[in-house]
């Protein structure tokens, strides 16, 4: 089979998987975050004890943490459970990190340093999961298995959490209450997260990743020199890093490790991973407000831009121009050689198009379009699907600056799904809009303009500047994925990339609650047929345009000096 | 009396109804000039950054003088202008206004009952003046006392005297209205500098203009635009430093005022402005700008039937024959029953013969003697000198007559006259008496006639999602058969204020806005729930207290272009925003090449325009900029096309105007503006 051909089939493999699974999964996390349910008297729920609505476990965690679950909160108070929380992971973390010497399952490493430890910390609990360190060199067991697994599993959960309070605030009506955090993050974990991350892992053992606590073996090669292999819990630490769209690989050279990613259905599994969840959670969204169609035209939006970003790269990577790569069909520098071209873009696309920053290749090698169009992906802001929860925030907030526009031009007050678009609510959202560009622009320019931005850069010119770019796009979206390139590991880059993931990931949320808060203050405006309609393939496609939009002339110059400089010359 | 003439069909859209005054730019530009205070112009955002960038790009001129320099910073001055000039036309049109309402203002003395003079200005509310013929009526208050007619044209520009009287919904008077006859006692009700024609020329010359909600939310995206523009700009120099093409501050202050949205920014409040002009044009005051959008969003307009949904009076729609009579027999007897009716019921009995049945009016019968309608007997007609005797009147009268003759009374006649009565309808029965004794002739069929036009009207309410509720004192029957024929959606029968107060509120409760008009002090509570309350100018001060617009034709219908006018206003804003964003397209094509095609010769690649010199592209991006605001400026005054359709098609035809079009006008444009500019020497 031509390596074409092959991809095709993936891709269909992969949209049958992900069409079959939305459904079930969707309205499983539907009910999962509205279900007051308790069983009837005299019937018996698994894990449900009599009169609870919440599993054993969990009464369990809501008891160690001190929190009434059955009380709703308000807005400021979600909002600062959500910080809370976060504030204390990063410590965690990061202690976890320094001390991790004395501690057991430690592998012999020695404590991270401090700059490098904060990064790591900041970056597992944003959701980025950017590594500036390299994982079996740095990292013992017991960091990856109770520091970054955990994380996975936990900042993955809080970005469902700040998504499920937005789209309460959308599907409530006259009320200050948005739910409660500690419920909502328990639950995705317990009832989504766990359970999902369990079958996935196994799936991934038998699939030949590995699974062990070893601290690796010295195998003799063929030529007859020792090679090391690092062994550990890879597989466990997969299935959430792909499924949580964490990306934080075990190993350095992540899902391109023979050990991360041992065979092409692997590699196509992992993609199923990363992508099921933030596809899945628009279908949560249109069951929870009531109507599936919102849902759908939300997953058309993200479906749309992925197959066009998807399409793109691939035609890029193929028709790469130079003869030597003319004869080997397409480009294949960085590539993963193994499964061929085709599985690359689609997982370079995969992982860019959502938060995850997992690769199977190395983007840095990619086609300069090619490598514009990963980058784009993530400046499309993580939204097509985008990252778990994250992607369905962002897309919902866009969708607020489509409706207000949209809205107009159909003269009344623009309102989405029966919520009016006032003064306070095109503020926090057009606030939204204005972080995440402001973070990558203003970190790339200190970059290049101050020395220890430029020391860091391996190549010059275009090239140089889009691994920058890169890097502090990849930072300020929560993606992770590198363009290599660049060697971050250094208290500038440490530091500001740092401050680019905590700001690109806590300002959105602390924008996002207060907008679900408003929303839920509301009332519901009655849907007429003077009211725009959300869930027509007209919005589709004005939303789509909407988001290219808002990327485009905001990253245009910059690409044009970066990707695009080199793209043309 | 209402005849064909009065069934004319309602216009379908806001049309202007005055001449379309052209825009005067010669004021406007002084005005424009004046408006050059930054401390203006830092409540419009996108405009104060331009004005930044002029005065930065003028001291750029004075110390480093280039021709480009200079052309740049002299183009970014006009674009600040222009922007102002657009709210000073805006403004401009107000003035004229308020100027012939300052005339009416002009009264200086009054007179107490006691007959001593007072200045007007020490009026308070509670005093008693009296008002003669020929004298202005010195402040707003109530008649309390006489009749008069009196000229308001000063205000309504409305020719024909009113009556305004003591008592009733018909008592208010304004202040700077002029007594024709007779003599009045008013009650002021005004406090001095606070009277109707004050507050109308504060509204006209938007000196009291608050922003609305959907103004400032449209400022805040606008502003949030702008930000991201400026962060794009201020980062580019690095990186362009870095790139080995640094750029020189005039190219950089030239790209930001071409990528925030001066389009919509500067024309943003001269729409607001034009809004409320369009309404004062058509004599409809709104006391807020809040109202006029809110008059954009109603789901539910209540509408009075009378005189808004059907003609005033009824009036005859067929003539039904019974006892074997012909149709011609019942319309010759029908119509000289009817000669001598004057009433408009009568009328159109004489009217609906001619029409449908071809009998000529009859002006004089010799020897004929009409019987007047009398409470008594109920019925009216004529005594021929053939000594047939002719009667027409309601069914239980005009039965007990011909029974008093022994007359026979057809069986079918209990049907037709139940039959009218269900389709809501006022059945006459028509009897005759000659030698051969009484007999029914038939039955005239009189019914509220829906003014024409009102169906279509309604139905394109409809496709907007607007809900109509007809409101009556009617019984349910009757009203049901009437809103049937015109399609109105639902009715309130036998309504009273409290019936329609409690109306509103539940139709508010499930989130949805209400529009309504009235102009009797018993509306009052219902005009103020409501979220657009238009009072009647005839109306009592205490209904035109209560509502937040005032129309002064009182013309109910007028609420369904009150509607539209408030569609149009945000219609504008969004489609105006959209074409300001799309341009932006165009002129990354222009402007991003021009900086850095020396750097990247295959930048070149985005030049799409070919435009001739890097100069020349930046400048005619500025030059485009600027001029699109001049181009723009009458659109925004008169509101975009509006044709009421439901949503998706209003959307999908402004996307593709000012979406679709704001991307490709640009290109043309700029390429065009570069063809001339690219003759200037020192651009080239």
């Amino acid at each position: 089979m031509s390596a074409t051909a092959a991809g095709w089939l993936q891709v269909a493999l992969l949209v049958i998987a992900l069409v079959a699974v939305h459904k079930p999964l969707g309205d499983w996390m539907a009910r999962v975050f509205t279900t007051d349910a308790t069983p009837p008297l005299g019937q018996k729920w698994p894990f449900l004890p009599q009169g609870s609505r919440h599993w054993r476990v969990e009464r369990l965690v809501y008891r160690a943490v001190g929190v009434d679950a059955d009380a709703e909160q308000r807005w400021p108070v979600y909002l600062r459970s959500v910080l809370a929380f976060s504030l204390v992971s990063v410590l965690f973390l990061y202690l976890l990190q320094r001390v991790q010497q004395w501690l057991p399952l430690e592998n012999d490493m020695a404590a991270v340093e401090p700059g490098s430890a904060w990064n790591t910390a900041i970056s597992f609990v944003t959701n980025t999961n950017w590594q500036g360190y390299s994982g079996e060199s740095t990292m013992g067991h017991l960091v990856q298995m109770a520091g970054l697994a955990v994380q996975n599993f936990v900042s993955a959960a809080v970005g469902i959490a700040v998504a499920i309070a937005l789209v309460r605030g959308f599907a409530r009506s006259g009320t200050d209450r948005l739910g409660n955090f500690w419920v909502d993050v328990t639950r995705a974990i317990t009832r989504v997260l766990l359970p999902l991350a369990t079958v996935a892992a196994v799936v991934l053992v038998l699939g030949g990743v590995v699974q062990n606590l070893s601290s690796g073996t010295d195998a003799t090669t063929l030529a007859g020199a020792t090679q090391f292999l690092p062994g550990g819990p890879v597989a466990s630490q997969e299935a959430i890093k792909e499924l949580g769209t964490n990306g934080g690989g075990f190993y350095n050279a992540n899902s391109a490790h023979p050990f991360e990613g041992p065979s092409a259905w692997i590699s196509l599994f992992q993609v199923f991973l990363l992508l099921v969840i933030p596809f899945s959670l628009p279908r949560t969204f249109g069951r929870m407000v009531g109507d599936r169609k919102q849902g759908y035209a939300i997953v058309g939006v993200m479906a749309g831009l992925a197959a066009a970003s998807l399409a793109l790269t691939s035609w890029a990577q193929a028709r790469a121009g130079g003869a030597a790569l003319q004869l080997a069909g397409a480009a294949t520098e960085g590539q993963e050689v193994r499964f061929g071209g085709p599985l690359s873009a689609l997982f370079g696309t995969a992982t860019t198009l959502t938060s995850t920053g997992a690769v199977n290749s190395m983007h840095d090698s990619y086609t300069p379009t090619g490598g514009l169009l990963v980058m784009a992906n993530m400046m499309l802001g993580e939204v097509a699907p985008g990252g778990v929860g994250s992607g369905l925030y962002g897309m919902l907030v866009l969708a607020v600056v489509a409706v207000f526009v949209a809205g107009l031009m159909v003269g009344r007050t623009p309102e989405y799904l029966g919520k009016k678009l006032g003064r306070r609510e095109m503020t926090l959202a057009s606030l939204y809009v204005l972080v995440t560009p402001v973070l990558v622009l203003t970190g790339t320019a200190v970059a290049v303009a101050t020395d220890s931005g430029l020391g860091s850069l391996l190549n010059s010119g275009s090239h140089g500047l889009s691994e920058v770019l890169y890097a502090f796009t990849s930072a300020s979206n929560n993606n992770g994925s590198a363009f290599a390139g660049l060697s971050a590991n250094t208290p500038f880059y440490n530091t500001a990339l740092g401050l680019s993931m905590a700001f690109g990931r806590f300002l959105p949320i602390v924008l996002v609650v207060a907008l679900a808060g408003r929303l839920a203050a509301q009332g519901r405006a009655p849907v007429t047929a003077g009211t725009l309609p959300t869930h027509q393939p007209l919005f589709v496609g004005l939303l789509g345009a909407v988001v290219l939009v808002v990327v485009g002339l905001t990253y245009f110059p910059a690409l044009a000096l970066g990707p695009l400089a080199e793209a043309l010359a | 009396m209402t005849t064909a003439l009065d069934r004319r069909p309602v216009s379908t859209a806001p049309t202007d109804p005055r001449p379309r005054a052209a825009i005067e730019w010669g004021p406007a530009l002084a005005g424009a000039v004046r408006k050059l205070d930054p401390r203006g112009l830092v409540r419009q955002p996108v405009v104060f950054v331009v004005w930044v960038g002029s005065v930065f790009s003028t001291v750029l001129a004075l110390t480093d003088p280039s021709v480009f320099g200079w052309l740049i910073a002299g183009w970014l001055w006009l674009t600040v202008l222009f922007a102002n000039a657009a709210e000073a036309v805006a403004e401009g049109r107000g003035k004229a206004q308020a100027d012939t309402l300052r005339k009416a203002r002009q009264t200086t003395v009054a007179y107490l009952l006691d007959g001593t003079e007072v200045p007007a200005a020490d009026l308070r509310p509670g005093m008693r003046v009296v008002v003669v013929a020929g004298q202005v009526i010195p402040g707003d208050g109530d008649v309390v006392e006489g009749i008069a007619s009196v000229d308001e044209s000063a205000i309504t520009g409305e020719s024909a005297p009113v009556i305004r009287e003591s008592g009733g919904d018909r008592s208010a008077v304004t202040g700077g209205t002029t007594v024709l006859s007779d003599r009045i006692v008013v009650e002021i009700t005004s406090k001095p500098g606070e009277t109707f024609v004050d507050r109308m020329i504060a509204l006209v010359e938007g000196a009291s203009r608050q922003r609305t909600p959907n103004e400032i939310a449209l400022n805040i995206l606008l502003s949030s635009l702008t930000i991201v523009f400026l962060v794009v700009v201020i980062t580019l120099q690095p990186l362009a430093i870095y790139s080995g093409a640094e750029q020189s501050l005039t190219t950089l202050i030239a790209l930001v005022v071409c990528l925030i949205p001066t389009t919509i920014g500067a024309l943003l409040s001269a729409i607001g402005i034009a809004g409320m002009d369009r309404l004062v044009q058509r004599n409809v005051l709104a006391m807020s700008g809040r109202a006029v959008e809110a008059a954009g969003d109603v789901n539910t307009l209540l509408l009075d039937k009378t005189g808004t949904i059907t003609l005033g009076n009824r009036q005859a729609s067929e003539f039904v024959a019974v006892g074997g009579c012909s149709d011609d027999e019942v319309a010759d007897a029908a119509q000289l029953a009817s000669l001598a009716d004057e009433t408009p019921e009568g009328r159109s009995i004489v009217v609906l013969a001619k029409e449908r049945y071809g009998l000529r009016g009859r002006d004089d019968l010799p020897g004929a003697e009409f019987v007047p309608f009398t409470a008594q007997t109920r019925m009216s007609g004529v005594d021929l000198p053939d000594g047939r005797q002719l009667r027409k009147g309601a069914a239980g009268a005009v039965l007990a007559w011909v029974r008093a003759q022994d007359g026979p009374v057809p069986p079918e006649v209990g049907d037709v006259v139940d039959g009218i009565s269900a389709a809501g309808g006022t059945p006459l029965l028509l009897a005759s008496t000659t030698a051969d004794g009484a007999r029914v002739l038939g039955v005239i069929h009189l019914k509220d006639v829906v003014k024409a036009g009102m169906a279509e009207r309604f139905a394109e309410l409809r496709r907007m999602g607007i809900r109509t509720v007809m409101i009556t004192g009617d019984n349910e029957r009757t009203a049901r058969a009437i809103a049937a024929e015109a399609g109105i959606d639902d009715v309130l029968a036998e309504a009273t204020p409290e019936d329609k107060l409690a109306l509103i509120q539940r139709e508010q409760a499930g989130g949805r806005l209400v529009a309504m008009t009235g102009d009797g002090t018993n509306d009052a509570p219902a005009l103020a729930q409501a979220d657009v309350g238009v009072a009647m100018n005839t109306g009592t001060t205490a209904a035109k207290e209560a509502g937040n617009m005032v129309d002064l034709d009182s013309d109910p219908t007028k609420l369904i272009e009150i509607v539209e006018i408030g569609k149009q206003l945000l219609i504008t804003r969004g489609s105006l925003t959209t074409f300001s964003i799309a341009n932006d397209l165009a002129k990354y094509f222009a402007i991003l090449p021009a900086m850095f095609a020396s750097a990247f010769p295959g930048l070149d690649a985005l030049n799409v325009m070919r435009l001739s010199s890097p100069e020349s592209a930046i400048l005619s991006a500025v030059v485009f900029n600027a001029l699109i605001i001049v181009a723009l400026v009458p659109l925004a005054l008169r509101g975009v096309k509006y044709r009421p359709a439901s949503a998706s098609a209003m959307l999908r035809r402004n996307l593709l105007l000012y979406g679709v079009g704001g991307v490709v006008l640009p290109f043309v444009g700029i390429k065009l503006i570069d063809l001339l500019v690219s003759l200037i020497p020192g651009i080239a």
